[in-house]
């Protein structure tokens, strides 16, 4: 029987998502679960399952399209009725009052007009004595191959150069459609009122989808900050004795990463308060610390999340964390790997940076940024004498929400992220 | 929820307001013991008697001025006008006195009356019993003119008409009166006079109609769209005046292309001021000419059944229009 795969509601605060190829085309059988289709949401690339078994009939929406949540993208024959999964109507489907087919009645056929013997009776039959009219020729009145009042406006709202629009109406013409197709994919030329050169900034969807969870964390949550020096020389001496070792045993390259986020999640278990998330109007305290892993993709900014990082060794740490970046850095992330953060640790220190402010990852409620490990002069206390030596010092800093968080509750959390990391030492154990 | 054609719908209303309010009665020619020539006054004289169910001479100027006189004095007459083919001597009565009532006593007088009118060809009537008379009403200030096209909207608004404390031109087409069967509810109700209605909703383009056309453009909608995947919305007028003008701009808005369908010859028509409201409010929105189906721009309705057909816009005529519309 006819049914239409709608874009599922995949998460609380994700309205729309951005179509990606398909994985399938129309004709073809598909098993109950088979991939249909890539869809990039709010940060995550993920392949939308078939909701039945059946053959696709045809496909709606077009790789690149963003869609809303809810909208049918495809039409299938399905062996079954899927379960419809609740999910409110698209604006331009609401309708308050909906038509009543009842209402208009149907045409009986046959019948005299009036009771007048044979006068005005329904002999003339005009829909099947006639002959259809022709195909038009080009068009019976032509229409001139303009700008339509409509097409004018809505390049000039958009700031669109209709010479980079490709026109599908009559002869060419540009349609309303093509415009508003146009600005939806942002593939329209925009023209800015600078000087010659300026040129366009061109966001990939991941990067607009970034842009509106930036905007709205920004907008949504009273950020407050703190930083710390942490003397992370232990860490390097340790580093640089396990590194050859665990790559023979384990096969992976041993960075500072897994140790920085080992000490993040003994922190948050010491400081539960900071692995907190929102949930609409309350924030909730979680009992699992999954971290965010903040990884440049190859198309913007993705958060991958390393679940349960407290109930893991370092190694293993280290293992899956490179699993998850090389995913993030080549689109294979899957939506489970995106799911459940909890905190957000972000290693801007990779790119040399010794200080940052960094916007928390909504709905948590605070994001620590490693900063770059340099070689400093230090004053340390040795068994009561001051003196002056080379240690290698990293700064940490925190955002955090201050309607969860207080500066008297982030400084303890702060304090036992830089205890873990000093502690340790070259003769650490690391398994 | 029963049953029911235009003829029953229009006859059901008459009986739920003369039971209703003594002030009701009906007029014209045949509508007595004849029961109308199309029978919506069959059995009224039963019930009402001679002095609430009055036959006329063949008089139309009469008909029109005796409910005007009843009207202005607190009744609320219902004149039948056999067919509007023969409104014209009456006209003088309708467009030059009723219209003006309310204004020329500065609102001290109304007259609550309602013409009903059988008009509309496509029933091999000829020349004289086809014809449609909106147009010189519709550009009337001080007259309502109601157009319904299905049983629900022709009950729901002649009770509206019988009890609006202006003239009501009220036209029925009598080729809807047996041909449509659709659902109306038993008792009374009211449908509002001013109010458009959307029969069919779409996205490509807007068809804006009235009486049988509805129909014949609901047949083409639903063919375009099978073929051509085309979706026209279509907008049922229901009253010609005052114009929903409102929910009609709110189609074109949005789906940019307008396309009026009227049985009525083009010139100085109801295609012609819903054109103009569309280029005058909603220009900006258009991707498209607004264009019209109506008949050629000459007197008839041809009497030949192939000419007459030739006339009377078909669902034919009206889905090449919208694909034409559509593609542009």
């Amino acid at each position: 029987m006819d049914y239409q795969v709608k874009l599922p509601h995949v998460g609380e605060s994700v309205v729309e998502a951005v179509i990606g190829e398909w994985l399938v085309e129309p004709g073809q059988t598909v098993e109950k679960y088979d991939p249909l289709v890539e869809i990039v949401t709010d940060k995550v690339a993920m392949e939308l399952p078939s909701p039945a078994a059946g053959t696709i009939k045809k496909i709606l929406a077009a790789p690149g399209e963003t869609v809303a949540m809810g909208v049918p993208i495809a039409e299938m024959d399905a062996d079954e009725v899927p379960e419809e999964e609740e999910s409110p109507a698209p604006l331009d489907e609401l309708d308050p009052d909906p038509v009543q087919p009842d209402r208009i009645g149907t045409l009986v056929q046959g019948v005299n007009m009036v009771s007048l013997g044979s006068m005005f009776k329904d002999d003339s039959a005009p829909e099947q004595e006639r002959p259809k009219p022709e195909a038009p020729p080009a068009a019976d009145r032509p229409v001139r191959t303009g700008i339509s009042p409509v097409v004018a406006r809505l390049a000039a709202e958009h700031g669109i150069d209709l010479a980079s629009v490709s026109g599908t109406g009559l002869g060419g013409r540009i349609t309303r459609k093509d415009v508003l197709n146009a600005v939806r994919a942002g593939t329209a030329e925009q023209v800015s009122s600078g000087d010659p050169g300026d040129r366009l900034v061109v966001q990939s969807p991941a990067k607009k989808l970034t842009a509106s969870h930036m905007l709205r964390s920004w907008r949504e949550i009273p950020h407050a900050w703190s930083a710390i020096e942490i003397d992370v020389t232990g860490m390097v001496e340790c580093r640089n004795a396990n590194r050859a070792p665990v790559n023979a045993r384990h096969g992976v390259d041993l960075t500072y990463l897994p140790f920085t986020l080992r000490a993040a999640a003994r922190a948050l278990a010491a400081n539960r308060l900071l692995n907190t998330t929102w949930e609409g109007d309350a924030a909730y305290t979680r009992a699992r610390i999954n971290l965010g892993i903040a990884v440049a993709g190859k198309d913007g900014l993705y958060v991958p999340v390393l679940h349960d990082a407290d109930k893991e060794t370092l190694v293993g740490i280290a293992k899956r964390t490179l699993v998850l970046v090389e995913k993030a850095r080549t689109g294979h992330l899957e939506l489970e790997d995106m799911r459940g953060g909890t905190f957000t640790l972000n290693n801007t220190g990779a790119l040399g940076s010794v200080f940052g402010g960094a916007i928390i990852n909504h709905p948590q409620v605070a994001i620590l940024t490693t900063e770059a490990i340099v070689r400093r002069p230090v004053v340390v206390n040795s068994d009561g004498v001051e003196e002056i030596v080379v240690r290698s010092v990293m700064n940490a800093c925190l955002s955090f929400d201050h309607r969860v968080i207080d500066g008297a509750e982030a400084a303890p959390f702060l304090q036992e992220f830089k205890a873990q990391l000093e502690s340790v030492s070259a003769d650490s154990p690391v398994q | 929820m029963p049953t029911m054609n235009v003829l029953e719908a229009i006859r059901d209303a008459m009986f739920i307001e003369m039971r209703r309010d003594p002030s009701v009665f009906v007029l014209g020619e045949d509508i007595g013991a004849r029961g109308g020539v199309f029978l919506a006054t069959h059995g009224l004289i039963e019930e009402f008697g001679e002095a609430r169910v009055i036959d006329t001479p063949l008089a139309e100027a009469s008909i029109i001025g005796i409910a005007l006189g009843a009207a202005v004095n607190g009744m609320r007459p219902i004149a039948e006008i056999q067919f509007g083919d023969f409104i014209w001597p009456g006209v003088n009565q309708l467009v030059g006195e009723a219209a003006k009532v309310r204004y020329g006593t500065s609102g001290q007088r109304q007259a609550p009356m309602v013409v009903r009118v059988a008009q509309g060809g496509g029933i091999r009537g000829g020349l004289y019993h086809s014809q449609s008379v909106e147009a010189l009403l519709v550009h009337t200030p001080g007259l309502k003119v109601v157009a319904p096209a299905t049983p629900y909207d022709a009950k729901g608004l002649l009770i509206s008409a019988i009890r609006d404390d202006d003239p009501v031109v009220f036209l029925e087409h009598k080729r809807t009166y047996r041909l449509v069967r659709g659902d109306a509810p038993d008792g009374e109700y009211t449908e509002p006079i001013g109010k458009a209605e959307i029969k069919r909703r779409g996205d490509d383009l807007t068809v804006v109609t009235y009486g049988m056309m509805l129909h014949y453009t609901l047949q083409a909608a639903a063919e375009v769209s099978e073929q051509d995947g085309i979706e026209a919305e279509v907008v049922d007028l229901r009253t010609l005046r005052p114009l929903d003008t409102e929910l009609v701009l709110e189609s074109v808005r949005k789906t940019s292309k307008a396309l009026i369908v009227q049985e009525d010859t083009p010139v100085v028509s109801v295609a012609s001021e819903v054109a103009a409201v569309i280029a005058d409010q909603a220009f900006f929105e258009l991707d498209g000419p607004v264009r019209r189906v109506t008949p050629p721009d000459i007197p008839p309705m041809p009497y030949s059944p192939l000419q007459e057909a030739e006339f009377m816009p078909s669902s034919d005529d009206i889905a090449h229009a919208i694909r034409q519309l559509a593609a542009v």
